[in-house]
């Protein structure tokens, strides 16, 4: 079989890149796309613990979070929207108004 | 009714007018002033006539009369060791002295006040004239009656003020002001010498009543010549020198002039100026045990005499000639008392007062004749116009030069004997006092004939105005002018008024007098009255025979003369000695509170404003600064911290993202 360390190095390797993603990227597209990044390390997470414990938990968790996952991408593109609309602008280092 | 057991009515009813006037005067008419203050004062005569009889009836001469007690000062120490108890009570005393001073006083003042109804009818300030006359006539009585000289100073001191009050009375002159200010302010000068006199003798005898002074001075503690005595003595005489115008305090009766007629008739003629007079003669007992002081009286008494009677020779005003005369005749009471013959001085007061009220009343008339006109050679021929006034104010001249068979010559003629044969008298004094009836009967002959008789000198506006005065005023002048015809008769064929005063003059240490043969008497007599005939005689060459035309009198005067009419520029020495160095004084003491008292007083505040000042600035920049440099390092600090708020939502994840590590590498060193 394959070791459960496998899955965790592969999930905490996604998490971590999703999070350098959120951290560094300029557009917010992109900080979207790393937040999914991040949700589905975790799911990649549950999903193998799920399979080491013959626990079906873990996968509905997982169904849970990619509802979730869903469901904030399009608020998440909403609110793109509504900044695009107040800012004319997608990226991140600009978006400073409530500096001290 | 026993007038004498009420003797206190006759300084208070006068008392009573002054208060009526000088509160409600103004409300009254003059008709209602008159009544109240001229009947009150004749109440008071009848009063010390009442007084005067029952005390002839009486066993004994003297009655005092005490009405409450005044100062019960206690036991004290005296100078010399014995314990004495000063009490002094508001008390009167009637004897032979002070009965023929409350007689003259209250008589001629309640003539006076008649007269003045006339002459003031028409002044404003009626009432006010009338509440001070009666309060002089107040304090005056007050003097006179006093048991003590306490109570006397008083009255002393009342009688200044209301020749202040009086002589000041037309206050919209500055030249009335500042005579009564002067007066005022001799005054004073004298009044310093007797208080301390009245000190001293407190000191001496522990008392100062005026028996047991008296007393005690005739008991024979006192050697003749004692120190102590003869210094009370000196500076109750310095006293008297102020309030009866001798050398060297005589300055202010000329300028007292300025007051009304009937105040230089009353006040300075008849009565406040002879409380000096009075004074010295009530305490005789003293006087007499000190003979220095006798001399320095006798002598300072005829001094006066000559030196004023000189400076009237040649006087244009009638009122001026009236003042140094006045001036003149106290030095001849004076010179009376100084040789110890204390009943003549008295006598003399007497007549004087007859004579000398007539003749300022006269003047008064005059002046009243001519709308105000004073200068003489303005004035002549006025003896058929005002025939009245010119017999009687003959009347009055004929006695004060001392012509045979007036009252005048009675007096005069006894003090210049006196002078002459007391043992403390010479014939220097007599020459003085003889020198100067000459000079006497001069000057006032001048005055009478440059004012009555020869040529008209009088402005032609005045003279249709000139008029005889009304009864109100002629009455007191033909009484006065009996007066001064027969008041002499009192002491004459026999000394009955001598007699009268003797119990009060009775000094058992008095030096006894040489006999003099009777026919040195009579030829000082004759002497006299030859001298007095002199005077008139020149008189009457000098302004009848050489007729006193306008531009004679109007020549410019010599040098003798010049200083004369400047009287002897006394004034303007004394100026310059006393008045301006005083002033001087003044002046440096306020430049000295100017510079120094508040320049310390704006110092204090100078400084006061500039501590307030510096810490105002401390305020400012240190502990403000303080509170700035707290608050601006925190600013300072708060620049690194909110750089973290720099709005970037990806900075903020950052910090997030670094906590959640820091949190994960604790546990996971720890566990």
């Amino acid at each position: 079989m394959i070791p459960i360390s496998w899955y965790l190095y592969l999930g905490t390797g996604l998490f971590t890149i999703g999070v350098i993603g959120v951290l560094t990227r300029r557009n917010v597209i992109i900080i979207l796309m790393s937040i999914e990044l991040i949700l589905n390390a975790v799911n990649i997470n549950l999903v193998a613990f799920s399979q080491m414990f013959h626990n079906v938990d873990g996968q509905v968790f997982a169904i849970f979070v990619i509802t979730d996952a869903a469901a904030e991408a399009a608020v998440g593109l909403g609110l793109i929207i509504a900044l695009f609309r107040n800012k004319e602008t997608v990226n991140a280092d600009e978006i400073d108004l409530l500096k001290w | 009714m026993n007038f004498l057991d009420h003797i206190a009515f006759i300084p208070l009813l006068p008392l009573l007018g002054a208060f009526i006037q000088l509160l409600f005067g103004r409300k009254l008419r003059n008709s209602e002033v008159s009544l109240v203050s001229v009947g009150l004062p004749g109440v008071s005569f009848a009063w010390a006539v009442g007084c005067f009889i029952e005390l002839l009836g009486r066993p004994e001469h003297t009655v005092v009369t005490n009405l409450y007690t005044w100062l019960p000062a206690g036991a004290f120490h005296l100078a010399n060791g014995s314990m004495g108890n000063l009490t002094v009570h508001v008390g009167f005393q009637l004897d032979p002295l002070s009965a023929v001073m409350l007689l003259v006083v209250t008589g001629v003042g309640f003539l006076i006040h008649i007269y003045s109804i006339g002459y003031m009818g028409h002044e404003g300030g009626y009432y006010r004239f009338f509440g001070y006359l009666n309060l002089f006539m107040f304090s005056m009585l007050v003097l006179i009656l006093a048991n003590n000289y306490l109570m006397m100073f008083v009255g002393w001191e009342g009688v200044g003020l209301c020749s202040y009050l009086l002589i000041g009375f037309y206050f919209q002159r500055k030249s009335a002001g500042d005579a009564g200010k002067k007066a005022f302010i001799v005054n004073r000068i004298g009044d310093a010498g007797f208080l301390m006199g009245v000190m001293l003798m407190t000191v001496t005898f522990g008392t100062l009543n005026f028996a047991d002074v008296t007393q005690a001075a005739r008991s024979g503690q006192y050697a003749v010549g004692n120190g102590v005595i003869t210094a009370i003595c000196i500076l109750l005489f310095i006293g008297a020198t102020g309030k009866s115008a001798q050398i060297p305090l005589y300055i202010w009766l000329p300028d007292a002039m300025e007051g009304p007629t009937p105040v230089s008739a009353l006040i300075h003629a008849a009565t406040m100026v002879t409380a000096g007079v009075y004074m010295v003669a009530r305490s005789n007992a003293l006087f007499v045990l000190a003979p220095t002081a006798l001399e320095i009286v006798a002598v300072i008494g005829a001094a006066t005499a000559i030196w004023a009677a000189s400076i009237a020779l040649v006087q244009n005003d009638i009122k001026k000639v009236l003042a140094y005369s006045t001036v003149s005749q106290l030095g001849y009471m004076f010179l009376a008392c100084g040789v110890g013959a204390f009943a003549a001085g008295i006598f003399h007061v007497m007549t004087h007062a007859f004579f000398k009220a007539l003749l300022f009343l006269g003047a008064g008339s005059v002046i009243h004749a001519m709308s105000g006109e004073q200068d003489m050679r303005k004035m002549g021929g006025l003896m058929k116009k005002i025939p009245i006034t010119f017999y009687t104010l003959l009347a009055a001249t004929l006695a004060i030069s001392g012509v045979p068979g007036l009252a005048g010559f009675f007096s005069k003629d006894e003090i210049l004997w006196q002078s002459f044969s007391s043992p403390h008298g010479s014939t220097f004094l007599w020459a003085i006092g003889w020198i100067t009836a000459g000079m006497t009967a001069f000057y006032m002959f001048r005055l009478l004939f440059m004012t009555f008789a020869g040529p008209s000198r009088v402005d032609h506006e005045v003279e249709h105005h000139i008029h005889e005065s009304p009864w109100t005023m002629l009455g007191p002048l033909t009484v006065l002018a009996g007066l001064s015809v027969v008041g002499g008769y009192l002491n004459w064929p026999v000394e009955s008024f001598g007699k009268f005063l003797e119990p009060v003059f009775d000094n058992p240490s008095a030096a006894h007098a040489v006999e003099y043969s009777h026919s040195t008497e009579l030829m000082l007599m004759g002497l006299s009255i030859a001298i007095a005939f002199a005077g008139i005689g020149v008189a009457y060459a000098f302004y009848v025979k050489r007729a006193a035309t306008p531009e004679r009198l109007a020549a410019a005067p010599g040098t003798a003369e010049t200083i004369l009419l400047n009287k002897y520029y006394v004034d303007e020495l004394y100026d310059a000695l006393f008045v301006n160095r005083t002033k001087d004084l003044g002046n440096g003491l306020a430049a000295f509170d100017m510079s120094v008292v508040d320049g310390a007083v704006n110092g204090a505040g100078w400084l006061t404003r500039t501590i307030a000042t510096i810490s105002r600035l401390w305020d400012e920049w240190v502990v403000d600064g303080i509170v700035n440099v707290a608050a601006y390092a925190t600013k300072l600090i708060s620049y690194p911290v909110l750089m973290v708020q720099n709005g970037l939502v990806q900075s903020y994840a950052l910090l997030i993202v670094m906590g959640v590590l820091i949190f994960m590498a604790y546990y996971l060193i720890h566990f």
